[in-house]
């Protein structure tokens, strides 16, 4: 597309190295201001339709219909949010969410540090069969064992309650194991051999030593995480049939099919900016974190 | 990197990986490795036994229900093979399966868009950071939430969609309910959806790429597609092929967007996917035994597809590093 050209204009004008250096320079400004163009109109196509999802909500049910489309709504209608906190089970949704994800990633980033720590840094007969063995586990895709494990929770009866999506993972997450593994390879063993004649206790080094290493390893993972299980969809339909109970995504996913009927989309929008909002705040407070840690994910994999 | 000679820098990094339990030198030693393994196997006792219960027993229970007659209450029948030989022969499944892997031709798609794009915002460029964060915000958004956007923003008549190219003098179709144009609309979503994370994959295997490489092509007089071409390209080839294999399980299990885009698995069952296929038989029919089958052969036929490019990729490795 935008070709970046490379200099001839060196071999032409050998005599004046200022001037080149301009050409060159003007050449590639023009590049960058192409580039710049291009970005910015795809940019605009992957924010449009978020916009638009905004705009929708404050919409009046007739300016939704209304061609040509209206971008900004005469009178922006914040009733329908206050309608939504009221009258659906957004706001259930939101706390049956927030103990879903903050419960299985606090806890589950407990257990799978505590793992890595013993897989990466400690003596363990079998430990690279361990190691392997729950490597195996990724290659498992989660329909596969849906099935099985739907059957497993209603014997129990756990169907309609928020277990069957809390205990399993709160027994850790394998490819968190995995990074935080790799992460702590790069810390050298002599620490922990200090640490060990000094008289520490396993769980001393785990907790005063270990744990502030991996900090920063922890905290990007853990964000990860918790947006995975936020945006979670599949297994949360399968378990939770009350409205009270469900997930927000759930939520708002049965509004969808309620209101789609009378054509309120308004209120459809507006429970999905709420769906989204949380995490984009999330994404715009540790956007530094979130993108070098995602970027570690490729070069690693 | 290189383990230098000099004892000094060895502190920084150990120099094997994962050295052999040294040998006990006073006799104190045994009982503490036995102490160290004990608390060992206490702190990856959690992970082992999440594995054991959620893993690896439905996977096996999976493997026997699989050769069931069963509803899921009441007791199993065992049937042999029949749910396997059953699934040859039904239209529906095979439907499901063409539609699952059509859906796969967004990959490549998304793939060119986003080294693209990386390649692009490689430039020191004003606002490439706000750049990133925007081309990145449909990548953490709920896919519940971005798809009952697209299901509304594909509306034939009041749908976005169609309002932009009406810009164009085109009459879009009515997206979702036309058997032709429903797979094609789930793609393009999908790849609005995924671009960004690939670009930035992309982005930070651009970006590692030595200086001096391009420096020296330069002064051998490559132009820009060769530098792109013959560096660029390689350079970020395992980011790409990590991408692949693991799009290529993702869009295996695609079913959110499916489920709510198009509940009744569209016109014609046209957008009906492997897994929304599994899902209504297991949880609306109740044919446990038989969508159990259905999810065993599609975790084979992940597993035989990502094994397939781990294979090929090896010899492609092998063929650019000797």
């Amino acid at each position: 597309m935008t070709t970046t050209t490379p200099a001839p204009t060196t071999a032409t004008t050998t005599g004046a190295p200022p001037g080149t250096r301009l050409g060159r320079s003007a050449r590639s400004r023009l590049t960058d201001t192409i580039v710049w163009v291009v970005l910015a109109a795809g940019a605009v196509f992957m924010i449009a339709p978020l916009v638009w999802m905004l705009s929708t909500s404050l919409k009046t049910k007739l300016e939704v219909f209304a061609l040509p489309p209206v971008w900004i709504p005469e009178v922006p209608q914040w009733d329908t949010y206050v309608r939504m906190w009221t009258d659906s089970y957004v706001l259930d949704g939101i706390k049956n969410s927030l103990v879903v994800s903050l419960s299985v990633t606090v806890i589950g980033t407990f257990t799978c540090s505590l793992a890595a720590f013993a897989l990466a840094k400690m003596r363990m007969p079998f430990k690279n069969a361990i190691f392997i063995g729950l490597l195996t586990g990724i290659m498992i895709p989660f329909p596969t064992i849906m099935i099985p494990q739907f059957v497993m929770f209603s014997k129990i009866g756990w169907v309609d309650t928020l277990w069957p999506l809390i205990v399993p993972a709160i027994f850790g997450n394998i490819v968190m194991i995995f990074f935080l593994r790799q992460y702590l390879s790069s810390v050298p063993d002599s620490l922990v051999e200090a640490a060990k004649i000094d008289g520490a206790s396993y769980w001393q080094i785990f907790w005063r030593m270990i744990m502030p290493i991996i900090r920063p390893a922890v905290a990007a993972q853990f964000i990860l995480w918790f947006m995975a299980v936020w945006n979670d969809y599949l297994a949360p339909i399968l378990y939770l049939n009350t409205p009270e109970k469900q997930t927000l995504q759930v939520v708002i996913a049965n509004m969808n099919v309620q209101y789609a009927t009378q054509r309120d989309y308004p209120l459809i929008m507006a429970a999905s900016v709420v769906a989204v909002l949380p995490i984009l705040v999330v994404f715009l407070i540790f956007q530094r974190q979130i993108i070098e840690s995602v970027a570690l994910t490729g070069t690693k994999g | 990197m290189t383990s230098t000679a000099t004892p000094a820098t060895a502190g920084t990094r150990p120099p094997a990986p994962d050295p052999a339990p040294a040998p006990p030198r006073r006799g104190g030693t045994s009982r503490l490795h036995r102490t160290e393994k004990r608390w060992a196997l206490l702190f990856v006792a959690a992970p082992v036994l999440g594995y054991l219960l959620f893993i690896l027993y439905p996977t096996l229970f999976a493997l026997y229900a699989s050769l069931t007659r069963w509803n899921g209450l009441g007791p199993m029948q065992f049937i042999g093979l029949d749910n396997y030989v059953a699934l040859l022969g039904d239209e529906r499944f095979r439907q499901t399966l063409f539609n699952t892997f059509f859906y796969m031709i967004g990959i490549p798609i998304g793939l060119a868009i986003s080294l693209a794009l990386a390649v692009m915002m490689n430039r020191k460029i004003f606002g490439r950071a706000a750049f990133r964060a925007i081309y990145y915000v449909p990548v953490i958004s709920s896919i519940a939430a971005i798809a009952i956007l697209w299901q509304w923003a594909y509306n034939g008549d009041f749908g976005l969609v169609n309002q932009f190219l009406g810009l164009f003098g085109i009459d879009g179709p009515n997206w979702l309910a036309d058997p032709v144009w429903a797979k094609p609309a789930i793609i393009m979503m999908a790849v609005w959806k995924g671009l960004g994370y690939s670009m930035l994959l992309y982005l930070a295997a651009i970006q590692s790429v030595p200086r001096s490489l391009y420096e020296a092509a330069e002064l051998d007089g490559a132009g820009g597609w060769q530098k792109f071409r013959s560096i660029t390209l390689p350079m970020v080839q395992p980011v790409t092929f990590f991408l692949i294999v693991t799009q290529v399980i993702g869009g295996a299990m695609i079913f959110i967007e499916i489920q709510i885009m198009t509940p009744t698995g569209g016109p014609e069952y046209s957008t009906a996917s492997v897994v929304y296929h599994i899902w209504l038989q297991a949880f609306r029919y109740q044919q446990m035994g038989y969508a159990t089958a259905m999810s065993v052969v599609l975790g084979l036929l992940i597993l035989v597809i990502t094994l397939i490019q781990f294979r090929l990729n090896r010899r492609n490795a092998g063929f650019v590093v000797d």
